[in-house]
Protein backbone atom coordinates (compact mmCIF):
# COMPACT_ATOMS: atom_id res chain seq x y z
CA UNK A 1 0.00 0.00 0.00
CA UNK A 2 1.38 3.54 -1.34
CA UNK A 3 1.90 6.32 1.01
CA UNK A 4 -1.55 8.08 2.08
CA UNK A 5 0.00 11.47 1.70
CA UNK A 6 1.47 10.76 -1.97
CA UNK A 7 -1.61 9.16 -3.18
CA UNK A 8 -3.47 12.49 -2.21
CA UNK A 9 -0.99 14.38 -3.55
CA UNK A 10 -1.89 12.53 -7.23
CA UNK A 11 -5.50 12.10 -6.72
CA UNK A 12 -5.59 15.98 -6.08
CA UNK A 13 -3.69 16.71 -8.75
CA UNK A 14 -6.24 14.37 -11.16
CA UNK A 15 -9.12 16.30 -10.14
CA UNK A 16 -7.61 19.48 -10.70
CA UNK A 17 -6.54 19.10 -14.30
CA UNK A 18 -9.95 17.81 -14.58
CA UNK A 19 -12.09 20.81 -12.83
CA UNK A 20 -9.79 23.28 -14.24
CA UNK A 21 -10.62 22.35 -18.34
CA UNK A 22 -14.05 21.59 -18.09
CA UNK A 23 -15.09 18.38 -17.10
CA UNK A 24 -18.15 17.91 -14.80
CA UNK A 25 -18.11 17.94 -11.06
CA UNK A 26 -19.10 14.24 -10.09
CA UNK A 27 -16.67 13.27 -13.00
CA UNK A 28 -13.74 15.24 -11.02
CA UNK A 29 -15.29 13.16 -7.45
CA UNK A 30 -15.69 10.21 -9.10
CA UNK A 31 -11.73 9.92 -10.59
CA UNK A 32 -10.93 10.67 -7.53
CA UNK A 33 -12.44 8.32 -5.37
CA UNK A 34 -11.77 5.51 -7.87
CA UNK A 35 -7.73 6.61 -8.08
CA UNK A 36 -7.55 6.59 -4.34
CA UNK A 37 -9.14 3.09 -3.46
CA UNK A 38 -7.14 2.03 -6.07
CA UNK A 39 -4.10 3.50 -4.64
CA UNK A 40 -4.62 2.86 -0.72
CA UNK A 41 -7.72 0.37 -0.18
CA UNK A 42 -8.97 3.23 1.75
CA UNK A 43 -12.55 5.01 0.18
CA UNK A 44 -11.85 8.50 -0.23
CA UNK A 45 -14.25 11.60 0.62
CA UNK A 46 -14.00 14.51 -1.28
CA UNK A 47 -15.78 17.66 -1.52
CA UNK A 48 -16.12 19.53 -5.56
CA UNK A 49 -16.98 22.91 -5.91
CA UNK A 50 -15.83 25.26 -9.25
CA UNK A 51 -13.30 27.00 -7.13
CA UNK A 52 -11.93 24.95 -5.00
CA UNK A 53 -11.26 20.77 -4.29
CA UNK A 54 -11.50 19.34 -0.29
CA UNK A 55 -10.68 15.70 -0.39
CA UNK A 56 -9.66 12.90 2.65
CA UNK A 57 -9.63 9.75 3.20
CA UNK A 58 -11.47 7.85 5.20
CA UNK A 59 -9.95 7.52 8.86
CA UNK A 60 -7.33 9.66 8.23
CA UNK A 61 -6.27 12.15 9.90
CA UNK A 62 -5.00 15.00 7.15
CA UNK A 63 -7.55 16.88 5.23
CA UNK A 64 -6.18 18.59 1.95
CA UNK A 65 -7.65 21.62 -0.38
CA UNK A 66 -6.93 22.82 -3.31
CA UNK A 67 -8.00 26.48 -4.78
CA UNK A 68 -8.62 26.58 -8.77
CA UNK A 69 -7.79 29.54 -9.47
CA UNK A 70 -8.37 29.92 -13.46
CA UNK A 71 -10.70 27.79 -15.63
CA UNK A 72 -10.34 26.84 -18.94
CA UNK A 73 -11.67 24.72 -21.45
CA UNK A 74 -9.40 22.16 -22.73
CA UNK A 75 -11.50 18.49 -23.14
CA UNK A 76 -8.55 16.72 -24.93
CA UNK A 77 -7.01 17.10 -21.23
CA UNK A 78 -10.29 15.49 -19.48
CA UNK A 79 -10.10 12.62 -21.41
CA UNK A 80 -6.59 11.98 -20.89
CA UNK A 81 -6.93 11.91 -17.31
CA UNK A 82 -9.77 9.93 -17.51
CA UNK A 83 -8.06 7.07 -19.50
CA UNK A 84 -4.59 7.48 -17.05
CA UNK A 85 -7.77 6.99 -14.16
CA UNK A 86 -8.90 3.63 -15.98
CA UNK A 87 -5.45 2.02 -16.04
CA UNK A 88 -4.85 3.24 -12.20
CA UNK A 89 -7.79 1.51 -11.04
CA UNK A 90 -7.03 -1.57 -13.57
CA UNK A 91 -3.80 -2.05 -11.66
CA UNK A 92 -1.63 -1.18 -14.54
CA UNK A 93 -0.15 2.43 -13.16
CA UNK A 94 1.63 2.48 -9.95
CA UNK A 95 1.71 5.98 -7.84
CA UNK A 96 4.85 7.09 -9.32
CA UNK A 97 4.13 6.67 -12.99
CA UNK A 98 0.97 8.03 -12.66
CA UNK A 99 2.08 10.89 -10.96
CA UNK A 100 4.76 11.91 -13.36
CA UNK A 101 1.84 10.96 -16.30
CA UNK A 102 -0.03 13.49 -14.88
CA UNK A 103 2.55 16.29 -14.48
CA UNK A 104 3.12 15.86 -18.16
CA UNK A 105 -0.15 16.34 -19.12
CA UNK A 106 -0.59 18.98 -16.88
CA UNK A 107 2.07 20.65 -18.80
CA UNK A 108 0.62 20.18 -22.40
CA UNK A 109 -0.72 22.98 -24.48
CA UNK A 110 -4.00 23.00 -26.46
CA UNK A 111 -2.89 20.60 -29.73
CA UNK A 112 -4.48 23.35 -31.89
CA UNK A 113 -2.75 26.59 -32.65
CA UNK A 114 -4.67 29.79 -31.25
CA UNK A 115 -5.12 31.11 -35.31
CA UNK A 116 -6.54 27.38 -36.19
CA UNK A 117 -9.27 27.80 -33.59
CA UNK A 118 -9.76 31.50 -34.80
CA UNK A 119 -10.24 29.88 -38.18
CA UNK A 120 -12.73 27.28 -37.12
CA UNK A 121 -14.78 30.04 -34.88
CA UNK A 122 -14.90 32.47 -38.33
CA UNK A 123 -16.10 29.23 -39.99
CA UNK A 124 -18.50 28.58 -37.21
CA UNK A 125 -20.02 31.89 -37.64
CA UNK A 126 -20.55 31.37 -41.10
CA UNK A 127 -22.24 28.42 -41.06
CA UNK A 128 -24.18 29.72 -37.97
CA UNK A 129 -25.05 32.69 -40.23
CA UNK A 130 -27.13 30.04 -42.82
CA UNK A 131 -28.07 27.90 -40.11
CA UNK A 132 -30.48 30.49 -38.73
CA UNK A 133 -31.75 31.82 -42.48
CA UNK A 134 -29.44 34.33 -43.61
CA UNK A 135 -27.95 34.84 -47.02
CA UNK A 136 -24.82 33.07 -48.82
CA UNK A 137 -24.00 36.93 -49.75
CA UNK A 138 -23.26 37.84 -45.47
CA UNK A 139 -20.98 34.55 -45.28
CA UNK A 140 -17.97 36.31 -45.96
CA UNK A 141 -18.88 39.32 -43.61
CA UNK A 142 -20.47 36.89 -41.21
CA UNK A 143 -16.62 35.07 -41.36
CA UNK A 144 -14.92 37.68 -41.05
CA UNK A 145 -16.61 39.20 -38.04
CA UNK A 146 -16.53 36.35 -36.14
CA UNK A 147 -13.03 35.27 -36.45
CA UNK A 148 -12.51 39.03 -35.25
CA UNK A 149 -14.59 38.94 -32.50
CA UNK A 150 -13.11 35.55 -31.36
CA UNK A 151 -9.59 36.57 -31.71
CA UNK A 152 -10.82 39.59 -29.95
CA UNK A 153 -12.22 37.22 -26.66
CA UNK A 154 -9.24 35.39 -26.82
CA UNK A 155 -6.67 38.10 -26.43
CA UNK A 156 -9.09 40.04 -23.66
CA UNK A 157 -9.42 37.38 -21.39
CA UNK A 158 -5.46 37.13 -21.60
CA UNK A 159 -4.93 40.59 -20.43
CA UNK A 160 -7.96 41.68 -18.63
CA UNK A 161 -8.71 39.37 -15.54
CA UNK A 162 -12.14 40.61 -14.92
CA UNK A 163 -14.72 38.33 -15.96
CA UNK A 164 -17.20 38.92 -18.13
CA UNK A 165 -15.60 41.97 -19.40
CA UNK A 166 -13.79 39.62 -22.49
CA UNK A 167 -17.18 38.81 -23.61
CA UNK A 168 -18.76 42.00 -23.26
CA UNK A 169 -15.88 43.64 -25.63
CA UNK A 170 -15.76 41.14 -28.14
CA UNK A 171 -19.76 41.00 -28.38
CA UNK A 172 -19.53 44.78 -28.73
CA UNK A 173 -16.81 44.58 -31.45
CA UNK A 174 -18.66 42.26 -33.23
CA UNK A 175 -21.68 44.19 -33.33
CA UNK A 176 -19.32 47.31 -34.53
CA UNK A 177 -17.99 45.55 -37.29
CA UNK A 178 -21.51 43.94 -38.40
CA UNK A 179 -22.86 47.62 -38.08
CA UNK A 180 -20.13 48.90 -40.58
CA UNK A 181 -20.26 45.85 -42.92
CA UNK A 182 -24.22 46.43 -43.38
CA UNK A 183 -23.16 50.76 -43.60
CA UNK A 184 -20.79 49.95 -46.65
CA UNK A 185 -23.47 47.37 -48.45
CA UNK A 186 -20.89 44.47 -48.27
CA UNK A 187 -23.54 42.74 -45.88
CA UNK A 188 -27.26 42.85 -45.81
CA UNK A 189 -28.84 41.69 -43.02
CA UNK A 190 -27.09 43.07 -39.43
CA UNK A 191 -29.55 40.74 -37.65
CA UNK A 192 -28.02 37.36 -39.16
CA UNK A 193 -24.57 38.61 -39.02
CA UNK A 194 -24.07 39.59 -35.29
CA UNK A 195 -26.08 36.52 -34.06
CA UNK A 196 -24.10 34.11 -36.36
CA UNK A 197 -21.08 35.71 -35.16
CA UNK A 198 -21.75 36.10 -31.72
CA UNK A 199 -22.24 32.04 -31.07
CA UNK A 200 -18.94 31.03 -30.67
CA UNK A 201 -18.61 32.98 -27.77
CA UNK A 202 -21.88 30.79 -26.07
CA UNK A 203 -21.05 28.91 -22.64
CA UNK A 204 -22.17 25.97 -24.32
CA UNK A 205 -19.83 24.13 -21.52
CA UNK A 206 -21.05 25.76 -18.72
CA UNK A 207 -24.59 25.39 -19.92
CA UNK A 208 -24.41 21.43 -20.57
CA UNK A 209 -22.35 21.17 -16.82
CA UNK A 210 -24.91 22.87 -15.35
CA UNK A 211 -27.71 20.86 -16.37
CA UNK A 212 -25.35 17.27 -15.23
CA UNK A 213 -24.11 18.58 -12.08
CA UNK A 214 -27.97 19.57 -11.03
CA UNK A 215 -28.54 16.16 -12.38
CA UNK A 216 -26.44 14.35 -10.30
CA UNK A 217 -27.48 16.69 -6.99
CA UNK A 218 -24.25 18.60 -7.06
CA UNK A 219 -26.07 21.39 -6.29
CA UNK A 220 -23.86 24.24 -5.29
CA UNK A 221 -21.77 23.36 -8.68
CA UNK A 222 -25.07 23.30 -10.63
CA UNK A 223 -26.13 26.72 -9.92
CA UNK A 224 -22.87 28.25 -9.89
CA UNK A 225 -22.05 27.41 -13.12
CA UNK A 226 -25.33 28.21 -14.21
CA UNK A 227 -24.98 31.64 -12.81
CA UNK A 228 -21.99 32.23 -14.62
CA UNK A 229 -23.72 30.78 -17.80
CA UNK A 230 -26.23 33.33 -17.30
CA UNK A 231 -23.78 36.06 -16.50
CA UNK A 232 -21.74 34.95 -19.41
CA UNK A 233 -24.83 35.18 -22.00
CA UNK A 234 -25.97 38.85 -20.23
CA UNK A 235 -22.15 40.36 -20.91
CA UNK A 236 -22.42 39.25 -24.40
CA UNK A 237 -26.34 40.46 -24.56
CA UNK A 238 -25.08 43.74 -23.43
CA UNK A 239 -22.33 43.92 -25.90
CA UNK A 240 -24.73 44.21 -28.91
CA UNK A 241 -27.03 46.34 -26.94
CA UNK A 242 -24.77 48.72 -26.29
CA UNK A 243 -24.22 48.69 -29.96
CA UNK A 244 -28.02 48.99 -30.73
CA UNK A 245 -28.65 51.67 -28.49
CA UNK A 246 -25.60 53.76 -30.35
CA UNK A 247 -26.53 53.52 -33.72
CA UNK B 1 -31.59 20.91 -46.78
CA UNK B 2 -27.83 20.24 -47.91
CA UNK B 3 -26.50 23.36 -46.97
CA UNK B 4 -28.05 23.19 -43.22
CA UNK B 5 -27.00 19.32 -43.29
CA UNK B 6 -23.26 20.76 -44.03
CA UNK B 7 -23.68 24.27 -42.00
CA UNK B 8 -24.42 22.35 -38.81
CA UNK B 9 -21.83 19.54 -39.21
CA UNK B 10 -19.09 22.43 -40.20
CA UNK B 11 -19.86 24.33 -36.69
CA UNK B 12 -20.04 21.04 -34.79
CA UNK B 13 -16.87 20.36 -36.05
CA UNK B 14 -15.48 24.15 -35.27
CA UNK B 15 -16.70 23.78 -32.07
CA UNK B 16 -14.85 20.87 -31.15
CA UNK B 17 -11.45 22.49 -32.31
CA UNK B 18 -12.10 25.49 -30.04
CA UNK B 19 -12.66 23.01 -26.96
CA UNK B 20 -9.50 20.93 -28.09
CA UNK B 21 -11.77 17.59 -28.78
CA UNK B 22 -8.86 14.87 -29.22
CA UNK B 23 -8.74 15.15 -33.05
CA UNK B 24 -10.24 11.45 -33.31
CA UNK B 25 -13.23 12.62 -31.71
CA UNK B 26 -14.13 16.03 -34.05
CA UNK B 27 -15.81 13.89 -36.55
CA UNK B 28 -18.23 12.49 -33.87
CA UNK B 29 -18.71 15.74 -32.60
CA UNK B 30 -19.48 17.11 -36.02
CA UNK B 31 -22.01 13.93 -36.78
CA UNK B 32 -23.80 14.43 -33.05
CA UNK B 33 -24.23 18.19 -34.04
CA UNK B 34 -25.73 17.47 -37.03
CA UNK B 35 -27.94 15.06 -35.92
CA UNK B 36 -29.43 17.41 -33.14
CA UNK B 37 -29.67 20.10 -35.68
CA UNK B 38 -31.76 18.23 -38.36
CA UNK B 39 -34.45 17.11 -35.69
CA UNK B 40 -35.03 20.33 -34.69
CA UNK B 41 -34.76 21.91 -38.37
CA UNK B 42 -36.97 19.87 -39.83
CA UNK B 43 -39.50 19.67 -37.11
CA UNK B 44 -39.36 23.64 -37.19
CA UNK B 45 -40.21 23.07 -40.72
CA UNK B 46 -43.23 21.14 -40.37
CA UNK B 47 -44.97 23.25 -38.18
CA UNK B 48 -43.94 21.97 -34.80
CA UNK B 49 -44.27 23.93 -31.61
CA UNK B 50 -40.23 25.43 -31.35
CA UNK B 51 -39.53 24.49 -28.25
CA UNK B 52 -40.64 20.82 -28.30
CA UNK B 53 -37.99 20.86 -31.51
CA UNK B 54 -35.50 22.27 -28.96
CA UNK B 55 -36.04 19.52 -27.28
CA UNK B 56 -36.44 16.19 -29.46
CA UNK B 57 -32.70 17.89 -30.83
CA UNK B 58 -31.28 18.00 -27.41
CA UNK B 59 -32.71 14.32 -26.60
CA UNK B 60 -31.21 13.04 -29.62
CA UNK B 61 -28.19 15.28 -29.01
CA UNK B 62 -27.75 13.39 -25.73
CA UNK B 63 -28.80 9.99 -26.93
CA UNK B 64 -25.76 9.99 -29.46
CA UNK B 65 -23.32 11.44 -26.71
CA UNK B 66 -24.17 8.05 -24.77
CA UNK B 67 -23.70 6.02 -27.10
CA UNK B 68 -20.03 7.02 -28.41
CA UNK B 69 -19.24 7.62 -24.67
CA UNK B 70 -19.76 4.50 -23.98
CA UNK B 71 -18.22 2.90 -27.49
CA UNK B 72 -15.09 4.61 -27.47
CA UNK B 73 -15.02 4.79 -23.41
CA UNK B 74 -14.74 8.79 -23.64
CA UNK B 75 -16.58 11.35 -21.37
CA UNK B 76 -19.98 12.29 -22.52
CA UNK B 77 -19.88 15.50 -22.46
CA UNK B 78 -17.32 16.00 -25.26
CA UNK B 79 -20.07 14.75 -27.57
CA UNK B 80 -22.72 16.84 -26.21
CA UNK B 81 -21.33 20.19 -25.61
CA UNK B 82 -20.79 20.33 -29.48
CA UNK B 83 -23.90 19.33 -30.06
CA UNK B 84 -25.86 21.50 -27.91
CA UNK B 85 -24.30 24.93 -29.19
CA UNK B 86 -26.40 25.03 -32.26
CA UNK B 87 -29.68 24.44 -30.27
CA UNK B 88 -28.72 27.40 -27.69
CA UNK B 89 -31.30 29.94 -28.84
CA UNK B 90 -29.15 32.81 -29.70
CA UNK B 91 -31.71 34.10 -32.25
CA UNK B 92 -34.74 34.74 -29.70
CA UNK B 93 -32.11 35.83 -27.13
CA UNK B 94 -30.81 38.84 -29.53
CA UNK B 95 -34.40 39.62 -30.31
CA UNK B 96 -35.22 39.88 -26.62
CA UNK B 97 -32.04 42.16 -26.40
CA UNK B 98 -33.36 44.22 -29.47
CA UNK B 99 -36.90 44.85 -28.37
CA UNK B 100 -35.35 45.30 -24.86
CA UNK B 101 -33.04 48.40 -26.18
CA UNK B 102 -36.39 50.04 -28.07
CA UNK B 103 -38.05 49.94 -25.00
CA UNK B 104 -40.56 47.52 -26.63
CA UNK B 105 -41.29 45.70 -23.21
CA UNK B 106 -43.89 43.22 -24.14
CA UNK B 107 -42.23 41.85 -27.54
CA UNK B 108 -39.27 41.53 -25.54
CA UNK B 109 -40.68 39.76 -22.17
CA UNK B 110 -42.16 37.40 -24.73
CA UNK B 111 -39.34 36.66 -26.71
CA UNK B 112 -37.11 36.46 -23.10
CA UNK B 113 -39.80 33.67 -22.39
CA UNK B 114 -39.18 31.79 -24.90
CA UNK B 115 -35.71 32.02 -24.87
CA UNK B 116 -35.84 31.23 -21.25
CA UNK B 117 -38.71 27.89 -22.24
CA UNK B 118 -36.10 26.54 -25.08
CA UNK B 119 -32.70 26.60 -22.47
CA UNK B 120 -35.13 24.20 -20.32
CA UNK B 121 -36.18 22.14 -23.30
CA UNK B 122 -32.75 21.89 -23.88
CA UNK B 123 -32.28 20.54 -20.23
CA UNK B 124 -34.99 18.29 -20.31
CA UNK B 125 -33.74 16.72 -23.69
CA UNK B 126 -30.06 15.94 -21.22
CA UNK B 127 -32.55 14.56 -18.32
CA UNK B 128 -34.81 12.45 -20.33
CA UNK B 129 -32.12 10.55 -22.39
CA UNK B 130 -30.14 10.45 -19.16
CA UNK B 131 -32.87 8.49 -17.77
CA UNK B 132 -33.46 6.50 -20.30
CA UNK B 133 -29.53 5.24 -20.48
CA UNK B 134 -29.52 4.89 -17.09
CA UNK B 135 -32.59 2.33 -17.14
CA UNK B 136 -30.87 0.49 -20.16
CA UNK B 137 -27.92 -0.45 -18.01
CA UNK B 138 -29.69 -1.35 -14.92
CA UNK B 139 -31.67 -3.15 -17.63
CA UNK B 140 -28.86 -5.10 -19.15
CA UNK B 141 -27.22 -5.29 -15.34
CA UNK B 142 -30.12 -7.33 -14.15
CA UNK B 143 -29.83 -9.71 -17.41
CA UNK B 144 -26.47 -9.99 -16.61
CA UNK B 145 -24.81 -9.11 -20.04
Amino acid sequence: MANMDEAMDVCLLAGKIMLQNGAETYRVEDTMTRMGIAFTGCLPQSYVTPTAIIFSFDGSNSTRMVRIEERTTDLQKVVLVNQISRMVSSGRLSLSEARSKLKGIEAMSHSFPVWLQILFAAIASGCFLIMFGGIWRDFAPAFVTGGIGHAAFIYFNRWIKVHFFAEFLASFIIGCLAYLFTQSGLGIHFDTITIGSVMSLVPGLLITNAIRDLMEGHLVSGISKGAEAFLTAFAIGTGIAMVLAFF
Amino acid sequence: MIQQIVTSFLASVAFGIIFNVPKKSLLKCGFTGMVGWMFYYVLKDHGVNIIFATFVGAFWVAVLSHVFARKYRTPVIIFSVCGIIPLVPGGFAYDAMRHFVISEYNVALSLAAKVFFMSLAIAIGLIVSEVMNQLIRDWRKRRGV
